[in-house]
């Protein structure tokens, strides 16, 4: 175990994916989720207050630096991209990557530098690549990578092209990604492996 | 080389980094030792890609050794994508809370500081001309690069961003028809020369430079993202005392004067958009 932060990439299908699989993660969850779901760039969409309300965990947009805190959930803001350095959150407005801002590659690539093998990424539907070079990167570093099994992805590019940039650990349908990570961050299982 | 580990080879890429901007500055005078460390890395490994290095170090000999290769990596670190009017309701908030205040002064002198490439610099032209305040106004605009500032002071923009900019005109209360502005020459429109009539653009590095006038207005937008906290302490010094009593400070939608030594000196002047005033 020892793992200290989860990503999550999302990008088509990602509102219906994360209003299933937000309310699942158990109220005790221990490590910060940070989410970097493609949203459009002008206009308040409403995303942070629709999953707020589904979620069990406080769940926010960051600002810039503030600190990465376990038990809760970040949004990445949109047209900012997010970017993770030990512990706190910084932002950047630098163009957008793959044409998306925020973007899951620059969001994993700094959580897979900041957190080496104690990240764990997640690829979540989407209709494009974005991810799947962040993916990679956790998993260079020793880190934990998942991926929502294609089949149960309402767009499938995405969950491909993460498949096929490296060896992933787990392919799991999307309703037991929640149980999965809540198993294996549950604080018990950190205690006993501590020991 | 062979391939080091990938916990290792970061390790030794971030002494890479460190020893590159500890030389840019001591031979240029460029500081960037206290920039955010992720994004600063990012921009660095795309320039070294472009010049087809493969390692800090000899991208390092070139920046020290070339210095146009230093103006190429000087524009890589600074120039920060921005758009005109970007977060329409900021200026709509402007207008309604700050305009009212600006008009009771005799001039009015605004910093832009860290313009990048103007864009919000001519927004701001826009908005005070159709306020009535332009013409007793003075504003400076400034940026670290002097290649920034050459684009800034041309007011030349792509023709494909200006319906996502014309939008951002009319959420942001915008009172004409956009195009009123600019004048499109093939695939570039620029910017009507009256705009830049009273704007002064200069060179200013935000980490290293002092205060050089008192302001009413400043506007630091989006700009010390890319600083670690105890830059952006400095920088909230600086802005501070070079604010007059009541001034106006206006930060991007995710920065916050939260935290920050200078908290207690301002009061919000909007509870969403990120307006504050000078009071103590």
């Amino acid at each position: 175990m020892g793992y200290e932060i989860v990503v999550i990439g999302a990008s088509y299908g990602g509102l219906s994916a994360l209003q299933a699989m937000l309310p699942e993660l158990a109220p005790e969850f221990p490590l910060p989720v940070v989410i970097a779901q493609h949203r459009k760039r002008d206009g308040d969409d409403g995303l942070c207050e629709f999953l707020r309300r589904r979620s069990r965990l406080p769940l926010t947009e960051p600002n810039d630096k503030d600190a990465v805190e376990g038990g809760r959930i970040y949004l990445a803001p949109r047209d900012y991209h997010l970017l993770i350095e030990r512990s706190i959150f910084a932002l950047s407005t630098e163009s957008p990557v793959g044409f998306a801002r925020p973007s899951i590659d620059v969001l994993f690539e700094s959580a897979a530098e900041a957190y080496q093998k104690r990240a764990i990424g997640v690829i979540l539907t989407g209709a494009n690549r974005d991810g799947a070079r962040g993916l990679a990167k956790i998993k260079s570093f020793g880190g934990l990578t998942i991926v929502e099994d294609p089949q149960s992805a309402e767009s499938r590019s995405m969950p491909d092209a993460a498949i096929a940039s490296t060896t992933v650990d787990r392919i799991l349908p999307l309703k037991e990604i929640a149980p999965f990570l809540n198993e294996l961050c549950h604080p018990s299982q950190r205690l006993l492996h501590a020991r | 080389m062979s391939a080091l580990p990938q916990a290792e080879q970061n390790e030794l890429e971030d002494i890479e980094i460190a020893l590159l901007l500890e030389g840019l500055y001591r031979y240029y005078g460029f500081d960037f030792r206290e920039y955010s460390p992720a994004s600063l890395k990012r921009r660095i490994l795309e320039r070294m890609r472009a010049e087809k290095l493969r390692t800090v170090s000899s991208f390092q000999e070139m920046v020290l050794h070339d210095s146009a290769c230093m103006e190429r990596l000087l524009l890589g670190l600074s120039v920060h994508v921005t758009s005109m009017f970007r977060d329409p309701e900021f200026y709509l908030t402007f207008r309604r809370k700050v305009v009212p205040i600006l008009k009771t002064y005799p001039t009015v002198r605004i910093w832009h500081a860290g313009c990048s490439t103007g864009e919000e610099v001519y927004s701001m032209a826009i908005l005070l001309q159709e306020e009535g305040l332009y013409r007793k106004s003075l504003i400076y605009a400034t940026d670290i690069s002097h290649e920034v500032l050459r684009k800034a002071r041309e007011g030349i923009f792509p023709l494909s961003t200006m319906q996502e900019y014309t939008s951002n005109y009319m959420k942001a209360g915008g009172t004409r028809e956009f195009s009123d502005y600019y004048t499109a020459h093939y695939d570039n429109v620029i910017f009507h020369p009256s705009l830049k009539t009273n704007v002064v653009f200069a060179e200013h590095n935000l980490a290293t430079d002092g205060s050089f006038n008192e302001f009413h207005v400043i506007l630091c937008r989006n700009v010390m993202i890319y600083f670690n906290k105890a830059l952006q302490e400095r920088v909230h010094n600086l802005i501070y005392d070079s604010l007059s009593m009541f001034g106006v400070f206006g930060l991007g939608n995710k920065e916050s004067l939260k935290f920050t030594p200078r908290e207690p000196f301002y009061e919000q002047l909007d509870e969403r958009d990120k307006l504050y005033r000078k009071v103590r």
